[in-house]
């Protein structure tokens, strides 16, 4: 294991206190919190060499995109008049994921000053931090935090004399992944399903109530202030060109001690998986998913020889998504796996657009029939010509998400599914 | 006007004094502060979870009627949001709710085991009420526990890598 | 700098607005692009995917096929529709739309006229790789309009989404996720709106159809015809499918300066009442107390003689204002060729003090499409949903695009939208509105002066006063007089007043007529000041009122019922009993008309004669008959001009209506429609009356004998039924509750009914509807009334 490695220090910098103490407000300002906010109300710091300073960091969204955040917040008409609106994602519902529970519950405060900044930079007086519904301590931790900051002057009206105004809510979702799809998320703030709107107009042209809007993730608002403080330059250095930066894993599935950790981006995924304690019970390492169950599945050998970034992972055929490693280990029917995805995002679909609706629906039960032993020889074809149908032709990514695992499974474990289809072919005779 | 940029206020007759309870309202009130005004309907989800808790774990279209009364909407947009988020429950529910996550995470580290064993122990399907009506069992998409997986939410807490001896008592545990 | 930009569409050079969406370019240069989500009136959706197409621009091609519907052009970007890529994405899509779509075109009554199954033909579906359970959705009871299919529907929104846009009122939604997802009104109700049934030619496939023509024929075994719509003044224009000399159902036209692509339930389904068990079917008189069928010319005979012996000044011709312009026209012509000046088609009108000094021509004031461009407009005296519901439609953007409308009523009436009501009973209504006059400094002269300096503006009246003075300033602000002004005892006054308002802030008058054809009227010299094109009469005749008051000797009812198309039936029913000679046409048989009539003459009703409306907003629409009348009915043009020629009256040798209407348009020629009174108005007010008031509104329902004869409609909500409604405190005064039967009389025979609760009627009123069965022994429509709880 690479000991040089920085560790939990960005998002995760209060997890080594004790735990009633690390989401108060005395012990964030004791690291250093909310310094670069009241620094940047005293300086009237110019909001365009913040945002530099973000693209020199090199960060990019953790949400699952990895769109650059200092771009993103560039494109906010700031000098229009009229309210605008930052939005932090804490919806956290891609399986395999739970970075961002952590952050709210250890370190909510750098979440509300992640989000100040952001509110300053993009000219918007009033945030959401939209956190879903199930995550009952996550909420009252951050609510505990925004109750600290407010008390303290942190945020409200003409904040520390300052002229500027910041007010931040929170609004709790109530059980729907696609949710975390940020115009989706955007109507449910607006009190209705969440129906991922067709784009264009994005939403810094028209977002939340019809108001240039940004979006990103908590991980991406709690990681600013750590940039400011310690400069772009700074946490470009702890990853790669191109791949600035630490990040949170959380690895998941068959390990021996599942956790989040924060660390470099580049890190070699073997290291990672040492970090988790190695395959659970000393079985073989079969398969990765890299990124959150929506992005491609990679066979453990060649994800073993992979490094924990944006380009690395792009390089073997996957995407680092949210950051959510989940191992599967020797001996796991990758049949099942599958229909266990297929489930979610037949359940998971919005059901507005008609591909998505309907397609994933028929996904979920061809490889159930497959699962059970009901397949038939022509379903490989047709799963994938299905697949292929969804795919980006939908308005949200939901769709490619329930195609790509279809599409990587039956890649590299085709042979399972044609053992199945046989044996029950066979079974059935 | 497109449907997407504007609420469509419905005003009506009833008396909004008379709507739920005063402290229901309260604390609705408090959430539809955080929105722009004629925007009182992103208050509904706040409201419905309120209302929810209130009655026991479940709406009822009464209830229904009376949060679209509260906030101007139409009740077909209130009916809208209900059935389209998983926590709302539109049947009557037992006191409890005992939530397992099914998503793959969980499902890796031995959640089918734990529905079966709940299944079979409690005489429950998912979605409905145990045998003894103490606890109604739902099955759930990732809950974002991943780590701790197989995760369990009953009520408002998470329950972590339990196995189905130590989600044994937590269910004898409720009372 | 430029206000249009190229792009290209399967090679070929389109001209395009920046920011219009690709499927609109196409649409309008007839490339067609399949789509089922996408309606040019509603809000884009682009859900169904089924419009994707391939697209490049500055020569990069999209990574992925784009939604035709919801991708902006750009200049020089170019689009394929054809193209394969495009094709398999649209197969795709198909597919997929298929999967769980029954297919059970052959007994579905949108089978032959489905766009999905139009479109599915155009892309040769596959034989189907979906060998999973399809899903099954259970059906709604969506009310007697709609018949609902739920297991077809492809979940396109559209019904939703002009719930949400038009109508104004959501009562359908979209419930559930992903597959799951249901469109219905989620607890079982009967849809209420007056436009609801737009959602089924909204409905791409056969989930919505129309429940009084469900089943009862195949798209091809129809014959098309088109017709204008004769309820209200806007003049819908129509589509008729006929079968078999039987109109079978009716669909919307476009035009886009009537009713765009929208129809009211009203002109849609009333159709039903044509095929009626009591039409009229051939010509009766009546012999010593009993109805002998007659030949036609046996009747016209009769009628003829007893007309050329009738003193011509105790003569009264009452003309429904939903009667052609030829009708009118040669109704006129025979009164006034025998000498008789007293002809009116103001049915409900009741004061007519003003007469005088009205408008010969009035009208709407603007075009349709202009309501929606008001930025505040006054309307005084109407139910504007009931009346003219495409109209409300109209006022209704006009109020969405930051207009302000106020209404000044007897009662609250339900909108979709904001405004601001003014409703204190119908005596109220003339204080309000000089309030308003007051509020603009207006002193007024003559009696107007008491009238105006006896009341003290308010906060509102001066909002209202300022935001009409904008809007005149500005040259769109309107102030509309409708069908409860023109009922009202001070309607003279009503008048007078809005004229004052106008002058002080520069809005202009408009009329919303009564009928379909009340603008013709007006133009066909239907009235007993006015001849055909507007010229003043030298004699002036009786109105409506007189007729009945005096009463005339000798009536001809054309197109009417008396006791319930009469603004106070109880005189009119009295008076026609107390005449020598009432002839009626009529395409219906009733118990009134039979009671009072001597002669009864079948004519052809909608859709069975040829003619023209002249709409709200002065556009003259002719159509043609799409049916023949029933058994030995004719149009009532024919039978006119036959009378006519047995009076040996001058110049009755017309061939058909279009040689009718072309004598007319020449002598309208001169005459623009103009609402500028001839002299100054201004009559004392009369008052409604003292104790409590009858509000006598006509539901929609039940404004002429064809609605009234309408089965679906007379189901439904706009439903045309007795009964007092009153407000809480109201009754409480009177000691009544909900449900309690009650005597009610207006000096006259006592009719039992029941009450009913209803906050939108101020104290010091009842409700009890006009026009509808059981009312037709009260009296007028606003006037005190005794209400009795019942033994
Ligand atoms: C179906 C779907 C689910 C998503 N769920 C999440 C989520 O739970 N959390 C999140 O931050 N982003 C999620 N995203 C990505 C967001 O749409 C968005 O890209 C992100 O919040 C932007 O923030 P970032 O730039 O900071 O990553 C989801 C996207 C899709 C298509
Ligand atoms: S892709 Fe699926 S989840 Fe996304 S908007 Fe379309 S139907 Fe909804
Ligand atoms: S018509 Fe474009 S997506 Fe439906």
């Amino acid at each position: 294991m690479a000991l040089n490695q920085q560790q939990n220090t960005v998002c995760l910098r209060t997890l080594h206190l004790p735990a009633d103490e690390r989401c108060t407000l005395a012990a964030y300002r004791r690291l250093g919190g909310y310094a670069q906010w009241e620094r940047i109300l005293r300086d009237k710091v110019d909001p365009s060499t913040v945002i530099e300073e973000l693209k020199l960091s090199n960060l990019r969204g953790r949400g699952g995109a990895g769109f650059p955040t200092g771009l993103k917040w560039s494109f906010m008409p700031r000098n229009a008049p009229g309210q605008k609106y930052i939005i932090c994602n804490s919806d956290e519902g891609e399986p395999g994921t739970c970075k961002d529970r952590d952050i709210l519950r250890f370190n909510p405060h750098q979440v509300v000053e992640g989000m100040a900044i952001a509110g300053y930079c993009i000219g918007a007086t009033v945030g959401y931090n939209y956190i879903r519904g199930e995550f009952f301590e996550p909420i009252a931790c951050f609510e505990g935090a925004l109750q600290e900051a407010y008390a303290a002057g942190l945020l409200g009206r003409d904040i520390q004399g300052s002229g500027v105004d910041f007010d931040l809510y929170t609004h709790a979702g109530a059980g729907a992944y696609v949710c975390g799809e940020e115009t989706a998320l955007i109507e449910s703030i607006e009190g209705k399903k969440g129906q991922p709107r067709y784009k264009p107009p994005f939403p810094a042209q028209c977002g939340l109530y019809g108001r240039p809007t940004t979006i990103n993730n908590t991980e991406t608002l709690a990681s600013v202030p750590v940039i400011l403080e310690r400069g772009g330059q700074w946490f470009l250095d702890q990853g790669r060109p191109n791949n600035g930066g630490t990040k949170l894993f959380s690895i998941s599935g068959h390990v021996n001690n599942p956790c989040n950790v924060e660390v470099s981006l580049g890190t070699p995924f073997r290291d990672l998986l040492a970090m988790a304690g190695g395959v659970k019970d000393g079985r073989a390492l079969k398969a990765v998913i890299p990124g959150g169950s929506s992005v491609p599945v990679v066979p453990g050998d060649l994800m073993m020889e992979t490094d924990m970034d944006y380009d690395s992972i792009t390089k073997v055929g996957s995407m680092l998504g949210s950051g959510a490693v989940i191992v599967i280990a020797e001996g796991t029917c990758m049949v099942k796996v599958l229909a266990n995805l297929s489930n979610f995002y037949m359940r998971e679909s919005c059901g507005q657009c008609t591909p998505c609706r309907e397609g994933t629906g028929w996904l979920a039960r061809v490889v159930g029939r497959i699962a059970a032993g009901q397949g038939r020889p022509a379903d490989l074809d047709l799963l994938e010509s299905v697949a292929g149908r969804i795919g980006g032709r939908t308005i949200c990514a939901l769709g490619d998400a329930a195609a790509m695992p279809v599409q990587s499974f039956l890649k590299h474990y085709r042979d399972e599914f044609v053992q199945l289809i046989e044996r029950g072919a066979s079974h059935a005779a | 006007m497109s449907f997407r940029d504007a609420p469509l206020a419905v005003i009506r007759d009833r008396d909004q004094a008379t709507l739920l309870t005063p402290e229901i309202r309260a604390a609705i009130d408090s959430h539809v502060a955080k929105y722009p005004g004629e925007w009182k309907q992103s208050a509904v989800m706040p409201a419905l979870a309120l209302v929810q808790e209130s009655n026991g774990g479940w709406l009822s279209r009464e209830l229904m009627d009376e949060v679209a009364a509260y906030l101007d909407m139409p009740e077909v947009a209130v009916y809208e949001v209900a059935t389209f988020y998983g926590m709302y429950d539109l049947k009557p529910t037992a006191p409890h709710k005992v939530c397992i996550c099914n998503s793959i995470s969980c499902m890796l580290n031995g959640s089918e085991d734990l529905i079966h064993h709940v299944e079979y122990k409690y005489r429950v399907k998912p979605g409905e009420i145990s045998a003894d009506g103490r606890f109604t069992f739902k099955e759930v998409e990732c809950l974002g526990a991943c780590r701790d997986a197989p995760a369990v939410l009953i009520g408002k807490t998470y329950h972590e890598k339990l196995s189905a001896a130590a989600l044994d008592t937590l269910i004898e545990g409720l009372e | 700098m430029t206000d249009t930009l190229t792009i290209e569409i399967n090679g070929r050079a389109c001209e395009a607005s920046p920011g219009e969406m690709i499927i609109a370019v196409a649409d309008r240069e007839g490339i067609s692009i399949p789509r089922f989500c996408y309606h040019k009136k509603l809000s884009i959706a682009a859900n169904c995917r089924m419009c994707l197409v391939e697209a490049e621009q500055g020569g990069r091609p999209f990574p992925k096929p784009v939604p035709a519907c919801a991708t902006p052009v750009f200049p020089g970007m170019k689009v394929q529709t054809r193209s394969p890529k495009a094709i398999e994405a649209q197969r795709s899509v198909m597919e997929f739309l298929l999967i769980n779509h029954p297919l059970d075109c052959p007994i579905c009554d949108q089978g032959g006229e489905c766009e999905l199954q139009d479109v599915a033909m155009g892309y040769g579906a596959d034989c189907s790789r979906f060998t999973e359970g399809k899903r099954v959705v259970m059906d709604e009871d969506l009310g007697p309009l709609i018949a609902t299919d739920m297991t077809r529907c492809i979940q396109c929104t559209r019904c939703v989404r002009f719930g949400a846009e038009i109508a104004g009122l959501r009562e359908l939604g979209g419930t559930g996720r992903g597959e799951w997802m249901r469109i219905g009104t989620y607890v079982d109700h009967p849809l209420t709106h007056e436009l609801s049934g737009n959602i089924i030619d909204l409905c791409p496939v056969g989930a919505l159809t129309a429940k009084p023509s469900r089943f009862t024929a195949r798209a091809w075994e129809l014959t098309a015809r088109d017709g204008i719509a004769p309820h209200d003044g806007v003049g819908s224009n129509l589509r008729l499918h006929v079968r078999r000399g039987q109109v079978m159902r009716v669909h919307p036209r476009d035009n886009e300066t009537v009713n765009e692509t929208w129809l009211s339930d009203r002109d849609r389904f009333s159709y039903v009442g044509l095929n009626g068990a009591d039409r009229l079917t051939e010509p009766l008189v009546k012999r010593e107390g009993r109805w002998v069928a007659v030949e036609w010319t046996e009747a016209l005979t009769l009628v003829a003689e007893r007309l050329k012996a009738a003193d011509a000044h105790a003569t009264g011709w009452l003309i429904a204002p939903n009667a052609t312009l030829e009708e009118m026209y040669l109704a006129q012509g025979i009164a006034r060729g025998l000498g008789c000046p007293n002809i009116d088609h103001r049915l409900r009108q009741r004061d007519f003090r003003g007469e005088g000094a009205d408008p010969r021509l009035p009208w709407l004031g603007v075009s349709i499409p202009e309501l929606q461009s008001q930025e505040s407009v006054l309307l005084i005296g109407s139910d504007i949903r009931a009346e003219h519901p495409l109209l409300a439609h109209r006022l209704r953007q006009a109020v969405l695009a930051d207009g302000s409308l106020t209404l000044v009523n007897p009662a609250r009436v339900d909108l979709t939208h904001p405004a601001t009501q003014l409703a204190q009973g119908p005596a109220g209504m003339v204080g309000e509105l000089a309030a308003i006059a007051a509020a603009l400094g207006a002193s007024g002269f003559g009696i107007l002066r008491n009238v105006i300096a006896g009341v003290k503006p308010s906060a509102e009246h001066q909002a209202i006063a300022a935001s009409l003075r904008s809007a005149g300033g500005n040259d769109i602000g309107l102030i509309l007089l409708g069908a409860l002004a023109a009922a009202h005892p001070d309607y003279t006054l009503l008048k007078a007043l809005a004229y004052v308002i106008a002058g002080f802030t520069r809005c202009k008058v408009g009329y919303l007529p009564a009928a379909a054809n009340s603008v013709g009227a007006a133009l066909a010299g239907a009235l007993p000041g006015v001849l055909p094109g507007g010229e003043p009469a030298a004699r002036r005749g009786l109105p409506v009122s007189d007729i009945l008051a005096a009463p005339c000797r000798t009536v001809v009812l054309w197109g009417l019922e008396p006791d319930l198309d009469l603004g106070n039936p109880r005189l009119a029913m009295d008076a026609l009993a107390q005449a020598d000679f009432v002839v009626a046409a009529s395409a219906f048989r009733s118990e009134s008309l039979e009671s009072v009539a001597d002669v009864l003459l079948p004519i052809g009703a909608f859709a069975e004669t040829s003619g023209t409306f002249v709409n709200a907003a002065g556009t003259w629409q002719s159509f043609q008959g799409a049916v023949p009348p029933p058994g030995s009915a004719r149009p009532g043009w024919k039978i006119l001009r036959v009378l006519g020629n047995l009076l040996d009256l001058q110049g009755f040798e017309y061939r058909d209506t279009a040689e009718i209407r072309t004598e007319l348009a020449t002598q309208c020629a001169a005459a623009p429609l103009d609402n500028t009174p001839v002299a100054e108005l201004g009559v004392a007010p009369l008052g409604v009356g003292e104790g409590l008031v009858r509000l006598g509104d006509v539901p929609p329902y039940a404004i002429d004998p064809l609605v009234r004869r309408c089965g679906p409609l007379q189901r439904t909500a706009g439903l045309a039924t007795i009964g007092v409604w009153l407000n809480a405190a109201q009754a409480a005064d009177l000691g009544l509750a909900a449900g309690d039967v009650v005597e009610v009389s207006q000096d006259g025979p006592v009719v039992r009914t029941r009450v009913l609760i209803d906050q939108r009627v101020p104290f010091g009123c009842a409700r009890i509807p006009a026009g509808v069965p059981g009312s037709e022994t009260l009296g007028d429509q606003f006037a005190p009334i005794s209400i009795v709880k019942a033994e």
